[in-house]
């Protein structure tokens, strides 16, 4: 089993990869900044699965949160949205310590 | 769509009244080879597709029901959905799905922006809005406005959080209870758990 790489609270990045076919990452939240919630499993790799590979090994799929105000412009107040992300979809926005 | 086979000797059941779309004809198409090669017969399709047509919100309402008369089933729901399902006997292996729990002060609201995503297993085929452009796309831009259309205005205080199933996890909202419920059965609350409270779209319904 892949050792996910990522944990709860930290802040990730979703990676703006220009994939043409099959995905699982609505074009809405890339490039945008969220954080993780969990880790909801490992997962056969869907996006090569729909052009007949087995996905494997599998995936880390994280649960991961945004403030829908990143999100829209114009949209104010505290809501939400969270969405699965596979991990070779995210990158790490942790801020890097001060001097 | 241009091919030579006939597929008038094998009507489907779901034959459709307007002229048939691409997508239509292509599944027809797949249909009619698979049948040819043998690898599902007409009948398997047939049974499928009415054990799916079977299930209903009925199932995802008991699961309501009992989680909201039992704080400890409530925690393992929360925790393992298709366990908590087999507790009650309801079969939802297959699919991880996933408990939210509303609260006074959060809501969940379930979208599939890429498809039409849907826990199934407990609440039966997604009603056609839920499938609709119109719904995936404003369900995650403007939800409030979404869900006002539903007759569910949200206070500005509460947290709406959107849930959007874009891979491997099915979401199952757990409404809160409604207020003056204490004397009533679990078979009475799961007659105030409706399929859109489920999907998040309402509250439970109030006692009559």
């Amino acid at each position: 089993m892949a050792e996910p790489a990522f944990g709860p609270g930290m802040t990730v990045r979703v990676r703006d990869i220009p994939v043409k076919g099959h995905m699982r990452t609505p074009a809405y939240v890339r490039g945008r900044q969220g954080w993780i919630e969990g880790l909801q499993g490992v997962f056969p790799n869907p996006e090569r699965r729909a052009y007949g590979a087995d996905g494997l090994p599998p995936v880390p799929l994280y649960l991961v949160r945004f403030r829908q105000s990143d999100l829209w412009p114009g949209y104010d107040g505290g809501d939400s949205l969270v969405l699965d992300i596979f991990e070779h979809w995210l990158e790490s926005a942790e801020k890097t310590h001060g001097p | 769509m241009a091919h030579d086979h006939d597929h008038s000797a094998s009507p489907h059941p779901e034959s459709k009244d307007h002229p048939v779309r691409d997508w239509e004809g292509r599944e027809a198409a797949i249909r009619a080879l698979l049948i040819e090669k043998g690898v599902l017969d007409a009948g398997e399709i047939r049974r499928k597709i009415e054990e799916w047509e079977q299930k209903t919100p009925a199932l995802g309402a008991r699961i309501v029901a009992r989680a909201w008369r039992d704080p400890a089933f409530e925690t393992r729901l929360l925790a393992d959905a298709n366990a908590a399902a087999g507790e009650l006997g309801i079969d939802a292996r297959g699919v991880k799905i996933v408990a939210l729990k509303n609260t006074p002060s959060l809501h969940h609201v379930v979208v599939c922006t890429l498809c039409s995503c849907y826990p199934r297993t407990l609440l039966g085929l997604p009603p056609a809005w839920y499938k609709s452009k119109a719904y995936r796309s404003r369900a995650v831009s403007e939800p409030r406005k979404v869900l006002a259309e539903f007759g569910t205005v949200l206070p500005p205080g509460v947290e709406l959080r959107v849930v959007d199933s874009t891979a491997d996890c099915r979401y199952l909202v757990l409404p809160v209870r409604p207020a003056d419920t204490d004397s009533l059965s679990e078979e009475e609350l799961a007659q105030l758990v409706t399929r859109d409270a489920m999907i998040g779209v309402a509250q439970a319904s109030p006692p009559a």
